[in-house]
């Protein structure tokens, strides 16, 4: 039996006819019910490829709504938990939304596109909790995760390559910065955004120019060593950079089946994207408790001796459990071995020494090292270069 | 501006009353403020045509909690009786009525085995009523968080059901997630008797015999009679005249009475409630604002959808509160003959309930949004008890009619006069003279219940009594306990524990818990 991809049940993106012609490996793995690259030929010359020139990165099946109408900011006020009236038009932030309870729904930026119009992009889908918060405003709520086209371009070339590409001032565009161009006759949205920790942006335009798009971009950027990436080495980047990365590592709220899976913002370190001053807002009485009972746990980044990455492992203080691993990665360019780390209260402030409970295995054998680790106070890879405005050139 | 109030209520209901009279006997100074022109809320007496006046909401008086009554001193605040210990009849239109007191059935219908038979039920469930009773004159236990006064009226509650007996407890625990037309089938032959006590499972709700929860619903009823109130009681000038007993003594306790001042607004400042706004304008602070109205009107209306959390206002939007039932009112030229009543027996409940299938297809209208083609009814003749309602000679007819639908296709105006004359047409079944005696009738639907008394969706309890929105769910979960997300305002009406009813319960356990909680509310 032959399937066309229209039977199928796994969607693709409007890019999949380039995706798939660059895909090597022929190695694909699913996002959110969309057909997506691990890797397109080497994991590390991605990697690569992302920290010395340009990576480009499909990530149309990001989640994304238009939120609208006149009450817009006092919606997503009520949603999120950051102050919103702080994110100007033109500008992107990133907050967290919670339940009542206070716990983490997911994260994800608010792009302010114009007085009472912006667009949300969301781990998770969100549409339902997104109408029932829309109870007592006047707003729009619309899921435009199939409209809107996008693209990645990160890594220090990206903004030549753009250049070259004619998207003239792009260099004036600051850190989380948005700006449209005119693209074929359709609006090409770019923000100053991304998950990788480096200079780097976001491409936004609508699907029927989705291939015209990666064509343009991928002939500009050849002097610049311009090469797609897929999941995996995105997933060393955010690494490195120090990203969560929603039902890794934490539960979204809404998915946690068990009492006490969930994580407040305060659990995951996110506790700078409260604005507890907020009259309203999901979660702000639980918080406020937690802010005056305490937290059940911190989130820690924690540099781990060796080279062997602590995947899944315990975290241990004094022989005694006190927390565990929810992501880890060699990070190949701040050449650390980093761990996210879930650890019980009081235990994980910045600098406590503890020991990593690591099993791995070699040809079936399994062998478990425990190797001393600290926790540090910041993300290891964090280069200048990611906020300088212009970016330098090449 | 600043008030030197310690409280505001929202609403002169009946339990807004009693909980604002409780609160100024503790010392706390309380102003009531009330939409309408009398006190009472559903308890009401209005004049639908010119002399004619009735119980224009709720009309017989058998829940109250009779503590309720004394700490209130309503006897010396004015209540009369225009009657009590009415009993219940269930009409018949060949004139083979049926009529129920206590644990007394009696009519040409009733078997011998079937009066036994009652005599037992009576007793079995009076055992229920009563563990009902503990449970509804304190405040529901927290559903999750429990502390010691929680887990005491837990221990209490579990403890009653053990003092039952393991058979008892074991039926009751079968037949409390049922429903009362297999009960009734269960235990009764009498058709008669199976559609009255069915009646009496649901009136004010939207179900039908079969629908579980109606076993909940007749112990609920029961409450007033295991509370030492036997049979039925008018009060004499209509309910508006308990409403006016209740707010003299709310005043002789302090209380100041706002009439006419309809809220705009509960005033919140982040999660605390600091006042109301009148729709006039004037604006009120109170460190204390405790409503009356229903917990849509409070939480949706009153204070807004957008200054609570969104879990809070999804709870909220899933009340549910629709009515199914009508009020109809009838002025009447002379006394209507029912046919094989005798004189007295005019003046007692007369109930159009012929038989559970009667009652369950005028149920299936209202699932479809429909009224039914052939109600049941809750009749009452005041008249022939208080001469004060009607111009002499003339009299009275009020009738609680189920079921009428919230929001019927085309809108209530398009089927108002068709339905009235349906009604009338039910109750001329029964008193074949009564459209010549007609001089004005008036139909309230739950539209105009709902915009009358100022209730969302114009439900008899401010929110159906279903075993999942009562107790530590009443409302809903996250506001039981009479306290709410906000700190500083609290709900006594219907809509709270225990339910509604002229009770009195929602609001003297309301008014215990902000006594309680003190400076900390
Ligand atoms: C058709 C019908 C028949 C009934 N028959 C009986 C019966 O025979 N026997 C019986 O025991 N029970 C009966 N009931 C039930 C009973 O009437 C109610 O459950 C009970 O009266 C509710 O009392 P309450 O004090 O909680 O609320 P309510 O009596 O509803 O009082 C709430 C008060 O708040 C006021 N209010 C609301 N919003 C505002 C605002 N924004 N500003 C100012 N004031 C406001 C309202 O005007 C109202 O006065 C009947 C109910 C219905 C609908």
């Amino acid at each position: 039996m032959s399937a066309k991809s229209d039977d199928t049940m796994m969607l693709t993106t409007p890019f999949h006819s380039r995706v798939k012609e660059a895909c090597g490996l022929n190695c694909w793995g699913n996002w959110m019910g969309y057909t997506t690259p691990n890797a397109y030929e080497d994991v590390e010359l991605e990697y690569f490829a992302v920290r010395s020139t340009t990576g480009v990165f499909d990530l149309t099946p990001m989640n994304k709504y238009r939120v609208s109408g006149p009450d817009a900011e006092a919606y997503l006020n009520r949603l999120v938990t950051r102050d919103v009236s702080k994110i100007r038009v033109g500008r992107v932030g990133y907050t967290v939304w919670c339940d009542d309870a206070g716990q983490v729904m997911d994260d994800g930026t608010i792009f302010h596109l114009a007085e009472n119009d912006y667009r949300i992009c969301a781990y998770a889908r969100a549409i339902d909790w997104f109408n029932w918060a829309a109870l007592g405003f006047d707003v729009s709520i619309e899921d435009e995760t199939a409209e809107v086209a996008a693209l990645a371009v990160q890594g220090p070339t990206s903004c030549a390559t753009l250049l070259a590409m004619g998207l003239e001032g792009l260099d004036q565009l600051k850190p989380f910065g948005l700006t449209e161009f005119e693209f074929e006759g359709e609006t090409l949205m770019v923000s100053r955004t991304g998950f990788t920790g480096d200079l780097g942006y976001e491409l936004w335009i609508a699907p029927h120019k989705a291939e015209a798009l990666w064509d343009r971009l991928f002939e500009a950027g050849r002097p610049f060593i311009i090469r797609p990436f897929g999941t995996d080495a995105l997933e060393m980047a955010r690494i490195e950079a120090g990203f969560l990365q929603a039902g890794v590592d934490f539960m979204p709220a809404e998915e946690a089946v068990r009492n006490g899976r969930s994580r407040s913002p305060f659990e995951l370190g996110l506790g700078w994207l409260v604005d507890l001053d907020k009259p309203v807002f999901n979660g702000r009485r639980a918080l406020l408790r937690e802010q005056a009972e305490g937290s059940r746990y911190r989130f820690a980044i924690l540099d781990v001796d060796g080279n062997k990455p602590a995947q899944h492992s315990f975290i241990l203080k004094g022989g005694k459990q006190v927390g565990t691993v929810t992501s880890a990665a060699w990070c190949p360019t701040a050449k650390t071995n980093v761990a996210f780390a879930q650890i019980e209260m009081p235990h994980g402030a910045v600098g406590e020494e503890l020991v990593a409970e690591i099993y791995y295995q070699r040809e079936l054998h399994w062998t478990r090292v425990l190797a001393p680790c600290k926790v540090i106070e910041s993300p290891v890879f964090n280069p200048g270069r990611r906020r300088a405005t212009p970016p330098a050139g090449f | 501006m600043t008030d030197n109030y310690d409280a505001v209520m929202v609403g002169a209901g009946h339990n807004g009353l009693i909980c604002a009279t409780y609160l100024a006997k503790a010392g706390k100074k309380v102003l009531v403020l009330e939409a309408n022109a009398t006190p009472g809320g559903c308890a009401a007496t209005r004049e639908f045509a010119p002399g004619y006046s009735v119980s224009s909401c709720a009309q017989w008086l058998n829940q109250l909690h009779p503590a309720i009554s004394r700490d209130l001193a309503l006897e010396q605040h004015g209540l009369q009786w225009a009657a009590q210990n009415l009993p219940s009849i269930s009409l018949d239109e060949q004139g083979k009525h049926l009529s129920l007191l206590g644990n007394k059935v009696e009519g040409a219908n009733v078997s011998a085995e079937d009066r036994a038979a009652f005599v037992a039920f009576h007793a079995k469930t009076e055992k229920y009523a009563r563990l009902l009773v503990k449970a509804f004159e304190a405040r529901a236990p927290k559903l999750v968080e429990s502390n010691l006064t929680d887990r005491l009226t837990l221990i209490k509650l579990g403890l009653g059901l053990k003092m039952m007996g393991r058979d008892d407890m074991s039926d009751l625990m079968r037949i409390i997630l049922i429903n009362m037309y297999d009960v009734m089938e269960e235990s009764f032959d009498s058709a008669q008797l199976k559609g009255l006590l069915s009646l009496d499972s649901l009136l004010g709700s939207r179900m039908g015999p079969r629908t579980p929860n109606t076993v909940f619903g007749y112990l609920y009823r029961r409450v007033g009679e295991t509370l030492g109130n036997n049979g039925q009681a008018l009060v004499k000038g209509g309910m508006g005249a308990l409403g006016e007993a209740m707010a003299a003594s709310a005043r002789a306790a302090g209380v100041e009475i706002r009439l006419q001042s309809p809220v705009a607004s509960i005033d919140v400042e982040a999660d605390r409630a600091v006042g109301v706004t009148l729709a006039g304008g004037e604006q009120i602070t109170a460190p204390l604002v405790v409503s009356n109205a229903d917990p849509v009107t409070t939480f949706q209306h009153l204070v807004g959808f957008a200054r609570m959390e969104t879990g809070m206002a999804r709870r909220v939007s899933h009340i549910r509160c629709k009515s199914g039932t009508a009020k109809l009112h009838l002025a009447l030229s002379g006394l209507p003959q029912f046919t094989g009543l005798d004189d007295a027996q005019h003046g007692a409940r007369l109930l159009v309930a012929p038989d559970m299938n009667y009652i369950e297809r005028a149920y299936n209208a209202v699932k479809y949004d429909e009224y039914s083609s052939a109600p049941a009814l809750d009749i009452s003749i005041p008249t022939l008890h208080d001469a004060t309602l009607a111009p002499a000679g003339g009299h009275v007819l009020s009738a609680i009619v189920q079921f009428a639908p919230y929001a019927p296709e085309g809108g209530w105006e398009a089927h108002r006069e068709t339905f009235m004359q349906l009604v009338i047409e039910r109750i001329a079944a029964f008193a074949p003279g009564i459209r010549e005696q007609i001089i004005s009738s008036q139909l309230l639907t739950p539209a105009d219940l709902e915009s009358d008394y100022r209730m969302s969706g114009g439900h008899w309890h401010h929110g159906e009594l279903s075993l999942d929105q009562i107790m530590m769910m009443r409302p809903f979960p996250g506001a039981t306990q009479y306290g709410t997300a906000f700190d500083g305002l609290y709900l006594c009406g219907a809509g709270a524990h225990p339910g509604g009813g002229v009770m009195g319960l929602a609001g003297r356990n309301a008014a215990r818990e902000i006594i309680k909680r003190g400076a900390a509310a």
